[in-house]
């Protein structure tokens, strides 16, 4: 897939690509069953007063209208306001992601640093006893789904240890101690299983890079071990950890809603699950939309910089 | 599909996924002998775990369990400590073995129905886009940018959210979750596979695009594909677990893991049970699918190096 195409295609197929995400995304919260209005109209409105209500959203245009209506406010930022407590939808999510994204970004870093050293020297010993306690530790903790490892971690650091809170938020304006105290238990559920991904990807690539000639040739010239694993090997394996940044990418995204619930944070995550309760069906919009989108531009991005990584995908 | 729990990068996937065609001989090497393989402990308790609980929810009802709803007078009771309650009994006194039983029905029913629709789908979709390319490729891509456009649960919770969770829409949407995977892995070998010479004779013979696709193409591009079921479904019953969890899978009084794990989780501390008895069926049901399916995914490919 990952051929040479002209970059006028690219952009087109990234077009078409939005532009169908954008329908999706309002064709599927048009299905929800129950009425939208019911939580807005006080027991026992009028058809009259229902008749505003309906006008006053735009309910009454026909589909194809309010999409168009719907497409044109968000390309200017503008997603309509909550149903349910009459906030700019654009506000609500952009008050609500600087969480996720600290939360996913941290989870990200934790997971580098974990699995850089690990995976390194398991590939630089394959067989040895950190490979083989890594290899048994990955193959358990990626049948952990978070959900489950982030209850167990509840468990035993916030219930059992009283180390941790067990859920809720402290931003870092009111205390550095407390928000770093509220997001270490959600920062290592969510970056566990990458963390495990990357040890599997980077110690595979290890191997096969440390069985190459000028590893050999660094070897004979005396180097330290270290040099030539971090130096020399580290970054042609560590290519494969940029093409799967899209999947860890969606992974997190996911991970964040379920973390963000769990641990009661105030992110997009629990925004769209009370959404959806709600039946808020234009912020469910909003973020779905900002989600896919930004996740396609991000994944297209990683795309672009691949070659500018790896000199051997230009020459091909 | 690049983005569940296990995924490896879909790219690689493919790569590592095309295979030499089926009846195709390799070089004989009579000198060296085969080297034995090693037996895969893990994989083996893995099947068997399989069976047993696949076995255990079709036949639920027969076994002697209470029934998954009936409400007893013990609450919360730990695991071992009555005969009558194996493995305990939740904050309603229900049977917790009989609630974790019934709900493999549902975790498994989903996952496995999702992963074969997902499957057929994905097969079929991939193979057209590999065998006529030009517009059948490029609305392939459309297609699966698409769906590869939502990460996988946003997608999911988006798609529950408008449909009302069930059996059906839960299997569907998650089904749409595993095309891509399946589709691209159909699509690359159905290309590697196409210029091959029994194709080419195939249709020297006159045989039509249908009979090729089915008689020629499909039993090389099935192995590699069906190779991948096994991880894609460990993967579906994460998501399907991970919605009940969130309160959005099959709705109560069905009983589900994840549903059971998210309402274990508020007494914690007191009964730790709840949460740890549904959590160890999750654990060995998804592990065991993974151990399994990497078993089935080296075989594949070791079979085309030997």
């Amino acid at each position: 897939m990952r051929t040479a195409r002209s970059p006028l295609r690219r952009l087109a197929t990234l077009l078409t690509v939005l532009l169908v995400v954008s329908m999706a995304a309002f064709l599927l919260l048009e299905l929800i069953p129950g009425d939208p209005l019911a939580t807005l109209l006080p027991e026992g409105a009028t058809p009259e007063v229902r008749a505003q209500v309906e006008a006053a959203y735009g309910l009454d245009q026909p589909l194809w209208r309010r999409y168009l209506e719907w497409l044109g406010g968000a390309l200017q930022g503008d997603l309509g306001r909550s149903l349910q407590s009459q906030v700019p939808v654009t506000d609500a999510i952009f008050e609500r992601l600087p969480v996720t994204v600290e939360l996913a970004g941290l989870s990200l870093i934790l997971a580098l640093l974990v699995a850089i050293p690990v995976g390194v020297y398991s590939g630089y010993r394959p067989g040895g006893l950190l490979d083989r306690i890594a290899t048994f530790v990955c193959s358990v903790t990626l049948s952990i789904p978070n959900f489950l490892l982030g209850v167990l971690l509840v468990f035993v650091f916030a219930v059992n240890l009283r180390m941790l809170p067990v859920t809720g938020w402290t931003p870092i304006s009111r205390s550095l101690g407390g928000h770093i105290q509220s997001i270490i238990l959600p920062v290592i559920t969510l970056g566990a299983v990458e963390a495990v991904a990357f040890i599997r990807l980077l110690r595979n690539d290890m191997v096969a890079t440390l069985q190459q000639d000028y590893v050999l040739s660094a070897r004979a010239r005396g180097l330290a071990t270290a040099r030539i694993l971090f130096g020399h090997a580290l970054r042609p394996s560590s290519f494969s950890l940029v093409t799967v940044l899209g999947v860890t990418l969606g992974r997190l995204i996911g991970g964040t809603v379920i973390v963000e619930t769990l641990f009661s944070l105030p992110g997009l995550g629990s925004l769209v699950i009370n959404a959806i309760s709600n039946r808020d069906y234009l912020m469910v919009q909003g973020i779905v939309l900002v989600v896919a989108v930004a996740y396609v531009l991000i994944n297209t991005l990683v795309d672009l910089s691949y070659p500018l990584l790896d000199p051997r995908v230009r020459a091909s | 599909m690049s983005q569940m729990q296990t995924d490896p990068p879909a790219e690689r996937l493919v790569e590592e996924a095309v295979v030499a065609p089926v009846g195709v001989e390799s070089e004989p090497t009579p000198t060296v002998r085969r080297k034995r393989r090693r037996r895969d402990v893990g994989a083996l308790l893995g099947a068997i775990w399989l069976g047993l609980i696949v076995l255990a929810a079709i036949f639920a009802a027969i076994l002697p369990l209470p029934a998954p709803d009936a409400i007893g007078d013990r609450f919360s009771l730990a695991p071992f400590e009555s005969a009558a309650h194996l493995l305990g009994t939740d904050q309603l006194g229900r049977d917790q073995l009989s609630r974790a039983v019934y709900g493999a029905r549902v975790s498994l029913s989903v996952a496995i129905g999702a992963t074969l629709l997902g499957l057929v789908v994905g097969t079929v979709g991939g193979m057209l886009a590999g065998y006529y390319r030009k517009a059948a490729d490029t609305a392939f891509e459309i297609v699966t940018n698409v769906l590869l456009a939502f990460p996988p649960l946003i997608f999911l919770i988006a798609l529950v959210a408008a449909l009302r969770p069930s059996i059906t829409t839960l299997a569907a949407g998650l089904a749409l979750v595993a095309v891509p995977t399946f589709a691209r892995i159909a699509r690359a070998n159905t290309i590697a596979f196409a210029d091959r010479e029994f194709v080419t004779a195939a249709r020297a013979m006159g045989a039509t695009d249908l009979r090729i696709l089915g008689r020629e193409v499909l039993p090389n591009v099935m192995l590699p594909v069906m190779s991948f079921a096994l991880v894609v479904a460990a993967a579906l019953v994460v998501a399907e677990g991970s919605l009940s969890f969130l309160g959005l899978g099959v709705p109560p009084p069905a009983p589900s893991w994840g549903g059971m794990i998210a309402s274990g989780r508020e007494e914690l501390y007191d009964h730790a049970h709840l949460v740890l008895v549904p959590g160890l069926f999750f654990f060995l049901t998804v592990f065991s699918l993974n151990r399994v399916g990497d078993w089935a995914r080296g075989r594949v490919g070791r079979e085309s190096s030997l």
